[in-house]
């Protein structure tokens, strides 16, 4: 019998995530609010008072209030902080307890539609969190800047830098033992020393030239500058370009150990 | 042509080979199968005939295709009952399917019918809306083989479709299995079950620590391997002592024909199988033999894979 070949689409794959996301997306909407209200309440008013009366709005923060510092900052952090969620667990889990991956691995999907399936999705889920989180800065008098707009784009591909080599990583994972010392000892650091607080200056030397060094201080230069309005366009383009070059090496390297894992 | 066909199929681990040098062809239209014990190579074969393991040797040829480079090609016109199920739990039931039939590609319009007639078709239409999770272990195992239909596949590939299900949950997936064979719809499934390869199979091949040890249909093999019945004698303690006492009695010959009174003996941890082609005249002759109790049987399976291998199926 004559049968057309199945084309298949990453696309295919994204549909699945969006049913499985379908079931609880209220929450996952709610929590993309309260994050950013907590963090901004806690730090950027009370934290930022003492702040500010101390440095004064001073060059320091470039001249800026630090809420107006610290809200650009904490949209990048917290992208990140969401893109690892979802590229651990979740990844660990297609692979190993729900094994989603490998019923798709059984249809015409090949390695590479299953992981450009699901890191579509991780962007989807990044990118509408950051835009939650656009929206409480905005409630929080924290945007200067009608570019801010653009600001929730660049905190999806700081997070997406992070998800897709976590998530090449996680695909030679048996179990999740090291996931727990992953968050610890490489992304929460990077959380408190890339800048997002204070500017990375502050630090001795040797720590600052790391902190360039790390997706997230690329990540909270851009939604800084795109929130408050401070020009910096040569230097945009450059942490874009960091950025996607880390998004395109690690999905390079994630087709083969995605690959790899289903087709062994 | 045949649909599939190995030749010199292997498979490796590292150092351990799990698939070793098999050949075999399956025909259109045919069931056929795979029967083996525990770690005999039968997953490893049929996730390399479904097209997610590469071989590590010999050729394999699918529909005409080289998995190798036509995997996605071949997948598309394959349907997959994995031996571990690997359904969504926290998806509906006719989800489950939904999403499996977008994999391929499947319009929605294709595919509402499709699931109506394949939930009728496993008997699930009642639970459509439900949640996977609850579902009993039949349940999901029909829902598997439905899911794995949703593309009118030319070949379903089953791996143990009927391993920890309860015998009458079992009946359940056999009977549907002969409606598709009935409907024309090639098979290729693997099993430890005897009774299940005898029941389900037109042709099979045993394996045996990743070789094939014997092929044919389940009466020739059992014509070729084994007598046409067997005599049980079981004595829990002292079955070495019976199997002498038993050895001894075969150097006589048989009262009635004259030809040797067995054809073999096999001593297990709790009885000693006679192969005979009369086991009644057997039995009349045990004289001295005074075993704790005696069965006669017809050969099955089980007999063929204990000549061949000296070990049973299932321990
Ligand atoms: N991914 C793997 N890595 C290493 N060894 C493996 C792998 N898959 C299978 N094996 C080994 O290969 C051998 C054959 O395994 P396979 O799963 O094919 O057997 P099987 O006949 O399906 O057994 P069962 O009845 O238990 O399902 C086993 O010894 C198993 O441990
Ligand atoms: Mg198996």
């Amino acid at each position: 019998m004559a049968r057309t070949a199945v084309i298949p689409r990453p696309k295919l794959a994204v549909e699945y995530w969006l049913l499985t996301y379908r079931r609880n997306w209220k929450g996952s909407i709610l929590t993309s609010f309260l994050s950013p209200v907590l963090f901004l309440a806690a730090m950027g008013l009370g934290l930022g008072s003492l702040v500010d009366a101390e440095v004064g709005s001073g060059r320091d923060l470039g001249g800026l209030d630090y809420l107006d510092f610290l809200a650009p900052g904490l949209l990048a952090g917290n992208a990140m902080m969401l893109a690892v969620n979802e590229s651990t667990y979740p990844v660990l889990g297609g692979f190993k307890w729900y094994r989603t991956y490998v019923a798709m691995a059984s249809s015409p999907l090949r390695g590479r539609d299953i992981l450009l399936g699901h890191f579509t999705y991780m962007a989807f889920r990044v990118t509408l969190a950051s835009f939650v989180f656009l929206g409480v800065m905005a409630a929080f008098g924290a945007v200067s800047s009608p570019l801010a707009v653009l600001a929730p784009i660049c905190a999806a591909l700081c997070g997406m830098a992070f998800a897709t080599p976590t998530a090449a990583f996680v695909a030679t994972r048996i179990n999740a033992d090291n996931f727990s010392t992953y968050t610890r000892f490489v992304v929460m650091p990077m959380f408190l020393f890339s800048g997002i607080f204070y500017p990375v200056s502050q630090l001795p030397i040797v720590l600052e030239q790391i902190a360039w060094l790390t997706p997230v201080w690329h990540g909270v230069r851009l939604c800084r500058a795109l929130s408050t309005g401070s020009g910096m366009e040569w230097e945009l383009i450059g942490h874009l370009a960091y950025l996607v070059a880390l998004i395109l090496i690690g999905t390079l390297i994630a087709s083969r150990t995605f690959t790899r894992r289903l087709y062994e | 042509m045949s649909l599939i066909a190995a030749w010199g199929l292997s498979k490796q681990f590292g150092d351990f080979t799990a698939v070793d040098g098999i050949d075999f062809e399956v025909e259109r239209g045919e069931v056929f199968g795979f029967l083996g014990p525990n770690g005999a190579g039968k997953s490893s074969t049929m996730r390399m005939i479904g097209c997610v393991s590469d071989p590590s040797g010999g050729a394999l040829r699918i529909l005409g295709m080289d998995p190798s480079r036509e995997g996605t090609n071949i997948r598309s016109r394959l349907g997959v009952v994995p031996q571990q199920d690997n359904l969504d739990e926290e998806l509906s039931v006719a989800e489950n399917l939904y999403v499996y039939g977008r994999y391929f590609d499947l319009p929605r319009s294709v595919l509402r019918t499709r699931i109506a007639e394949l939930l009728d078709f496993v008997q699930l239409s009642e639970r459509a809306s439900d949640h996977v999770e609850p579902l009993s272990g039949g349940m999901k195992r029909r829902l598997t083989i439905a899911r794995a239909l949703i593309s009118e596949p030319e070949v379903l590939l089953l791996d143990e479709p009927t391993t920890g299900l309860d015998p009458q949950a079992r009946h359940v997936v056999w009977e549907r299995l002969w409606t598709l064979k009935r409907q024309g719809v090639t098979q290729v499934l693997t099993t430890h079950y005897m009774d299940e390869a005898e029941q389900l199979c037109d042709r099979l091949v045993v394996m045996d620590r990743g070789k094939i040890v014997a092929e044919g249909s389940p009466r020739q093999l059992i014509e070729r391997y084994s007598t046409r019945e067997v005599v049980e004698l079981r004595a829990h303690d002292q079955v070495s002592v019976l199997t002498d006492a038993l050895r001894r009695l075969g150097e006589r010959s048989d009262g009635y024909s004259g030809d040797p009174l067995y054809e073999r003996v096999e001593e297990l941890p709790d009885r000693v199988l006679l192969y005979t082609d009369h086991g009644e005249r057997m039995v009349a002759q045990l004289g001295e033999v005074k075993p704790e109790s005696v069965l006669v049987r017809r050969s099955t399976l089980e007999d063929v894979f204990l000549h061949l291998t000296g070990r049973t199926l299932v321990d």
